[in-house]
């Protein structure tokens, strides 16, 4: 067991954090720049007794995932965005049957197969709205090692809590940068399993709101035999037409996640205080913001850094509440503009948002943010 | 003794929407018997599909069922029986669903030799789509989407499935029940990848606009255009042209997944020094 401090690959360690958060089944197809997740996985899970496979697409990685979380066993699969493409539709099927699954997507170029071993952020709204229909769904975005290790852990944490898939969004630059990190004690993990029936199988109904916005979810072959289907359903999980019943159901499905934002809204601050010119920035992007902060401030400028980690849901309040006391929002993203949406949407015209947008494969550095930093005040 | 259907039908979901006159419930009724003759218990047995009219079977038995995605069922399917080995895992498609859209999955599922039992229920056609050409439409019949006859020449599931190593391929068909029963127990047994085609009818989507509108009439044709494989054997090609060959046509032996995966884990754990 590793206790001491070691240099890990953004990858290794988002697959080894995955093994330490109960991930016992992993399958993918390979595609840069994610496919040192399954390397790593294909040598670390059956040390563990657990199961690795490489499947014919991702579409089929993404069906597999699914079958072996719905036998319960933690899953995970890892692609980035061609292969995160070919994901949607069985993403869409985890949202609407309430299967827990962690996807990472080590973004790079597009649109198309774009820039292959370049970064980008282009797959923001794709995270959110990639699949078809209205679905609920958590996309958690870290910056630094320890954050991508423990965004890791808490992926899973969350999609077991909430039934739900779990998008752990990395960029080339942090999927394959090395730093230092010690992995914590397993004490120190906290590890949500998802919730099992109490009731007799006759008793049982999977989609039961009565329990709650998140109803328990038994494992296949243990006795309670129930059916799943990507149609819509009733609490039993039989197909239905009944609109009160697609009604009730959509809005637990909603509210499960966007009235439980507290235990899943997650950022950081960094020099807030008295900011008068905020960055929001996340992933890769907010190392450069944030050194362009400690920058600006050495140079006696009031900047400050709103880093979200989980973009979806997006820390909404908090942002709103920002623009009431800055004088302007910068949002420096490797793509033309996604996120930027978003904090334009919040922000509702309460100050300036101003995007900073490269792509090409050339992260944004911190002297670009901070000359943006510095024309803003 | 009748066979007793109800205990494994989900009763309250009944009346089906399948159309009168559909092979699809000869083939459920020759799976169920199967399950029951191989001795499985219903909470062992998981049933899978994609999406079509073969692929509302999920709903209707009790077991644990999985209603997935058009084409997608052997994915789902090859995930739960790697996360539960000792578990039993049955997949029942449409033509489409397996050959089509489910084409690359299919052949990926032969080559693993992984232990499931596919049955793909041919009816020709997509009917739950309102009957557009499959890839087993035969050459010249007609579809909604091949209104001057098909173009395409028809796929043999079950030569495709033999040449990707499924390790237990069959053929039979509706008009003859017993049979399939025998088949699709025999594959429920086989340790591997079995895929047993059952050859059925579909009378309003592909009868109706093959001048055989009529259930019995068009069972009857397809019992006409079977070929049994050791009557096959003396047969030349001309006299099999338009027939299909039914039986058991390929049984072998070769490494199953699951079991090979437990020695890759025996073999990962001896190397880091765990105690299996
Ligand atoms: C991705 C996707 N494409 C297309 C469809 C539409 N669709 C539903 S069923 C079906 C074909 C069903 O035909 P088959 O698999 O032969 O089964 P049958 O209904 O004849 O039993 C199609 C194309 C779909 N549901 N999903």
């Amino acid at each position: 067991m590793a206790k001491e401090i070691r240099l890990w690959e953004g990858n290794h360690l988002v697959a080894e954090a995955a093994i330490l958060a109960g991930c016992r089944f992993f399958a993918g197809y390979p595609i840069t720049p994610s496919s040192e997740i399954a390397e790593y996985m294909a040598v670390r899970l059956p040390q563990v007794g657990g199961v690795f496979i490489q499947m014919e697409d991702e579409i089929a990685s993404m069906g597999a995932v699914i079958g072996a979380s719905l036998a319960g066993v933690k899953s995970m699969t890892a692609t980035s965005g061609p292969g995160f493409s070919l994901k949607q539709e069985n993403l869409g099927y985890a949202c609407m049957a309430e299967i827990p699954v962690v996807v990472v997507d080590v973004m790079r170029g597009g649109p198309s197969t774009g820039l292959p071993t370049h970064p980008s952020q282009m797959d923001v709204m794709q995270a959110r709205w990639g699949t078809h229909g209205d679905h609920w769904i958590i996309a958690l975005a870290p910056a630094f090692i320890d954050e991508i290790f423990w965004a890791t852990v808490r992926s899973f944490n969350l999609s077991e809590k909430f039934r739900v898939p779990v998008i752990l969004l990395l960029d080339e630059i942090l999927g394959h940068m090395h730093e230092g990190f010690r992995i914590p004690d397993p004490s120190e993990i906290e590890i949500v399993d998802r919730a099992r029936p109490t009731v007799p199988p006759e008793r049982y109904y999977p989609y039961d709101d009565t329990q709650g916005d998140v109803p328990p979810l038994a494992p296949f072959f243990s006795g309670y035999r129930f059916n799943v289907t990507g149609l819509n359903h009733d609490k039993a999980g039989f197909p239905t037409t009944n609109p009160e019943i697609i009604q009730r159901d959509m809005e637990r499905q909603r509210r499960k996640i966007m009235g439980h934002l507290d235990e899943i809204l997650w950022w950081a601050e960094h020099r807030l205080e008295d900011a008068e010119i905020a960055v929001v920035a996340y992933g890769s992007m907010g190392r450069s913001a944030h050194a362009a902060v400690d920058r600006a401030r050495a140079m006696g400028i009031r900047a400050g850094l709103f880093r979200p980690i989980s973009l979806w849901p997006f820390p909404e309040a908090e942002v709103a509440r920002l623009a009431e006391r800055v004088k302007a929002i910068l949002v420096p993203e490797m793509n033309m503009g996604q996120l930027v949406f978003e904090v334009e949407r919040v922000v509702a015209g309460r100050c300036p948002v101003i995007p900073i947008n490269k792509v090409g494969g050339i992260p944004i550095d911190p002297p670009e943010i901070l000359e943006a930093i510095r024309a803003r005040v | 003794m009748a066979f007793d259907y109800e205990k494994y039908l989900r009763m309250d979901r009944m009346p089906h929407m399948w159309c009168p006159g559909c092979g699809i419930g000869i083939v459920v009724k020759a799976m169920l018997r199967a399950i029951e003759k191989v001795g499985w218990a219903q909470d062992d047995v998981a049933i899978v599909s994609g999406i079509g009219c073969t692929s509302r079977t999920p709903g209707y038995v009790d077991f644990n069922t999985l209603h997935t995605t058009h084409g997608r069922a052997l994915t789902f399917a090859t995930g739960l029986k790697l996360a539960r080995p000792d578990k039993h895992v049955i997949v029942i498609s449409g033509d489409g669903d397996a050959a089509a859209i489910g084409g690359n999955h299919f052949l990926h599922a032969c080559r693993r030799n992984i232990d499931i039992t596919l049955i793909v229920v041919n009816n020709y056609i997509y009917g739950m789509t309102g009957g557009q050409a499959s890839p087993t439409t035969p050459f010249g019949m007609r579809a909604s989407t091949a209104p001057y006859g098909a173009v395409d020449p028809a796929m043999d599931i079950c030569q495709v499935a033999i040449a990707a190593g499924a390790t237990y391929v069959a053929r039979g068909t509706v008009a003859q029940g017993l049979l399939l029963e025998r088949y699709i127990a025999n594959g429920l047994r086989h340790k591997g990848f079995s895929v047993i085609e059952a050859m059925s009818d579909c009378p309003v989507q592909y009868g109706r606009r093959n001048r055989m509108p009529n259930a019995v009439e068009m069972i009857q044709w397809i019992r006409d255009h079977g070929v049994p494989i050791a009557r096959a054997k003396d047969m030349s090609p001309e006299e099999l042209e338009g027939k299909f060959i039914t039986g058991e046509l390929h049984v072998a032996e070769r490494v199953e997944y699951t079991e090979e995966y437990l020695r890759v884990i025996e073999r990962a754990q001896k190397a880091v020094g765990v105690q299996a």
